[in-house]
């Protein structure tokens, strides 16, 4: 870790076009992050949110622009071992069904060469943490977990081979919502304690408000607005962030009034 | 039938092992094969189309012709190898093509979570999508061990023994019982393949070990069982692989040395040969019918029975087998591709003057009858109208349906005899030679273009017509030997008193023995047999 850089993570004017530049995906962006700062990226589908989530990892390359992690430039280092170092959810969680819970979360560990004696202790750490008590769900099979479980099952191996950096692809999507309100507030809390930095893509203004440190608003594949959610509500920049904004302000007013009335 | 039912299962041992040995290596180096291929296909999209393609291509080649090209393009070479290749070919298709869509189909947000947890190409592939792929290739394996259990039973033409034997043999002698003993037994060995790949699909679908364990096991009990009496000979067939030499070492090479201790033994002690024999009755009674007489001198001979024609041809030309008998009729068409007829005679002088010349194989001698086409009618017919001869078919020849086997048809002889007497407008029917007998007898077919020694002339109550214009050419029967054969003098003199020895009436007797009579060719053989050894 170079101590020079105080972002952990930062974009500097990063491109990515198709059809040889004619269709720009993600159009000059530039977004930092601090380490241990929750960042969510919001936007609309097609926005580009994702596309800029995978070039960090590299599974989309980049066209143009540098993106640093701990001051290295991603694109000069071994995009398998970059990926290693990044713990990454995705979008409908993406555990492999043919292995355990215990094979799922130690992947990476294993994938590094960690033996094995401390690849079960790590994954029993984790799956304390992440509330599903080892001894029964080592050996579970994803199949036959619920939908909450499994996304408990995917934190933990995104955590698994201690990342500095989290991304997060629609993590909480497809949960109920109990679920998914105890999920992202057990979350917040782990990213807390471990000074994750971590990357958060979502289409839920709501979930965006009540998890980021700071917003980006992305439209069309480009930032719109970053700031954090305070800044958000109370001077958004344009009519499209007001929008945003506007429904979960409204939804809140009416269950404000809905309380009132039943007391 | 008791004595029948215990001569099958005598033949068993040596049947279903070969059948097994036959079967499952194919499928299994079919595995080997297939599988990388598959996955090559997946990945590679250049390779993709030129690959599924010539696969496919194979697959559409008749199994029946597959494996006698495959004789064909191993020069002559006739039994396990042959027929290890053409099974090898045909089980590649369903497994490949299930690899290459197990993989294909793949949900690619595995691949990406792969990659995602930071897998290199290749441990996405090892660790996520071929386990994730496993049922499906599991299917293909499936499938192709169907197939190729299945088609075995076509390798006996081809001169490697299967189950395919009891049933070339059983169509061939019209015994039932013969041909449901072998599709039993190719039908079970197939279902309980199948249920073990099915095990290992289990195994994988429901992520537990233990089931492939257990279906592994069976899998080498099974093969175990096949491979003790046959070990032999799959040893001969590596040996053969690796030092690129011919497989047909002498199969008692073993105790030759014990026999050789007791030197003032008979003629050919110690000594053994492979006889040749076509997919008929007769030559089942001449393979041992030579086999019996060989016996007498002390040799010991296998006869690779129900072989095609022409394989059989180049088995004696490449030395693969040591003697069969054919027919001269048969060499003048199909070896030197002549037409014209000849008198019976001449012909023999030319054919054995072509067949040492070209090929080295010596035409050792007549056994005294010929087994040429002929017109055969219902005796009825033939005494109520007044037919002696073809000639009589002229006229009417637009009425009446010709029954025969394919390859009459596609004879020079058949031309003639359409040329000679007019018979263009007659109907054909190909069919097994074994059913126009009673085809004719039973007004299916009119008239059939028969065998002059087949014992079913007489007793379906046919007429042979007589062929004035000499349209058919003559079929003495000959024996021919390989050119390593013709040098061995005591073999010279242990065959020799078969020469002359078998007029047509009692070939049609040994026949019908066989036919219908339902004795085996053996018992047949022995009523051949000449005086004295």
């Amino acid at each position: 870790m170079s101590a020079g850089h105080d972002n952990a993570l930062e974009l500097r004017e990063v491109s990515k076009t198709y059809d040889g530049g004619r269709t720009h995906a993600v159009d000059t962006l530039n977004l930092t992050a601090k380490k241990g700062e929750l960042i969510v990226v919001l936007g609309g589908s097609g926005c580009g949110k994702t596309t800029t989530l995978k070039m960090i990892n590299r599974l989309i390359e980049p066209t143009s622009g540098s993106i640093r992690i701990d001051g290295r430039e991603v694109t000069r280092l071994n995009p398998v071992r970059l990926r290693r170092s990044i713990g990454y959810i995705f979008q409908g969680i993406g555990l492999f069904p043919h292995m355990t819970v215990a094979e799922n979360v130690g992947i990476t560990p294993r994938l590094m060469g960690w033996e094995a004696s401390m690849i079960s202790k790590r994954v029993d750490e984790l799956l304390e943490m992440v509330h599903l008590p080892p001894d029964d769900y080592r050996d579970r099979k994803p199949s036959e977990l619920s939908g909450g479980q499994r996304q408990r099952v995917g934190f933990a191996r995104a955590l698994a081979a201690e990342p500095s950096v989290v991304l997060m692809d629609e993590a909480f999507g497809a949960l109920d919502p109990i679920t998914r309100d105890r999920l992202q507030a057990e979350f917040r809390e782990i990213q807390r304690d471990l000074h994750l930095t971590s990357l958060l893509v979502t289409h839920d203004m709501t979930e965006a408000l009540l998890m980021a440190d700071r917003i980006a608003v992305m439209n069309e594949g480009k930032i719109v607005q970053v700031g954090t959610p305070h800044e958000l509500m109370s001077s958004p920049k344009n009519a499209y962030v007001e929008e945003l904004i506007d429904t979960p302000k409204r939804q809140a007013g009416q269950l404000e009034q809905l309380a009132e009335e039943a007391s | 039938m008791n004595e029948r039912f215990a001569e099958f299962f005598d033949r068993l041992p040596d049947l279903f092992g070969g059948h097994l040995l036959l079967s499952v290596p194919a499928i299994l180096v079919g595995v080997l094969i297939s599988v990388p291929l598959g996955v090559l296909c997946a990945k590679v999209s250049l390779v993709r189309g030129p690959t599924l393609t010539v696969a496919s291509l194979f697959q559409t080649v008749p199994s029946i012709a597959l494996l006698a090209i495959m004789v064909a393009i191993m020069g002559g070479t006739i039994g396990y190898r042959p027929a290890f290749i053409a099974l090898l070919i045909y089980s590649v298709l369903p497994i490949l093509r299930n690899t290459f869509t197990g993989i294909d189909e793949v949900d690619p947000a595995m691949r990406e979570a792969a990659r995602g947890v930071g897998m290199t190409p290749l441990q996405s592939l090892w660790r996520v999508e071929l386990p994730l792929a496993l049922p499906v290739i599991l299917a293909g394996i499936r499938t192709a061990t169907v197939w190729v259990v299945g088609i075995t039973t076509l390798s006996t033409p081809v001169g490697a023994p299967s189950l395919g034997n009891y049933i070339f043999s059983g169509l061939q002698l019209r015994d039932w019982n013969q041909v449901y003993f072998g599709c039993i037994f190719a039908m079970a060995l197939t279902v309980v393949l199948d249920q073990i790949v099915r095990l290992f699909e289990v195994s994988a679908r429901r992520q537990k070990a233990w089931i492939s364990v257990a279906a592994g096991i069976v899998l080498a009990a099974i093969l175990g069982a096949g491979l003790t009496p046959k070990a032999g000979d799959i040893h001969r067939f590596a040996m053969g692989v690796f030092k690129g030499e011919a497989t047909d070492l002498p199969a008692q090479a073993g105790d030759h040395d014990a026999r050789a201790a007791e030197e003032t033994g008979p003629l050919l002690d110690g000594q053994s040969f492979k006889i040749g024999a076509k997919g008929f009755t007769e030559q089942a009674i001449m393979g041992r019918l030579l086999k019996q007489q060989l016996a007498r001198h002390g040799a010991s001979a296998e006869v690779l029975g129900n072989m095609g024609s022409t394989i059989l041809f180049d088995a004696l030309r490449n030395g693969t087998i040591d003697m069969y008998v054919d027919y001269t009729g048969t060499i003048w068409a199909t070896v030197m591709n002549r037409e014209e007829p000849l008198e019976r005679t001449a012909m023999f002088i030319q054919v054995s003057h072509h067949l040492l010349e070209e090929d080295g194989i010596l035409t050792f001698g007549r056994l005294g009858f010929e087994n040429a086409y002929c017109l055969a009618v219902r005796r009825k017919m033939a005494r109520s109208k007044g037919y002696r001869s073809i000639r009589a078919l002229t006229e009417i020849a637009g009425q009446l349906k010709l029954g025969g086997s394919p390859e009459f048809f596609g004879r020079p002889e058949w031309t003639r005899v359409r040329n000679a007497y007019d018979l263009k407008a007659m109907k054909t029917q190909g069919m097994d030679a074994t059913f126009m007998y009673q085809a004719v007898r039973d007004k299916q077919v009119d008239v059939i273009a028969g065998f002059s020694t087949d014992g079913r002339i007489d007793a379906f109550n046919l007429t042979v017509l007589s062929d004035p214009a000499q349209a058919f050419p003559p079929y003495d029967a000959i024996i021919l030997l390989s050119s390593q054969a013709a040098k061995n003098n005591a073999l010279h003199r242990a065959l020799s008193p078969l020469l002359n020895s078998i007029d047509a009436a009692k070939m049609r007797g040994a026949n019908r023995m066989v036919d219908l009579d339902k004795k085996t060719p053996a018992r047949a053989a022995a009523t051949l047999l000449p005086p004295g050894p």
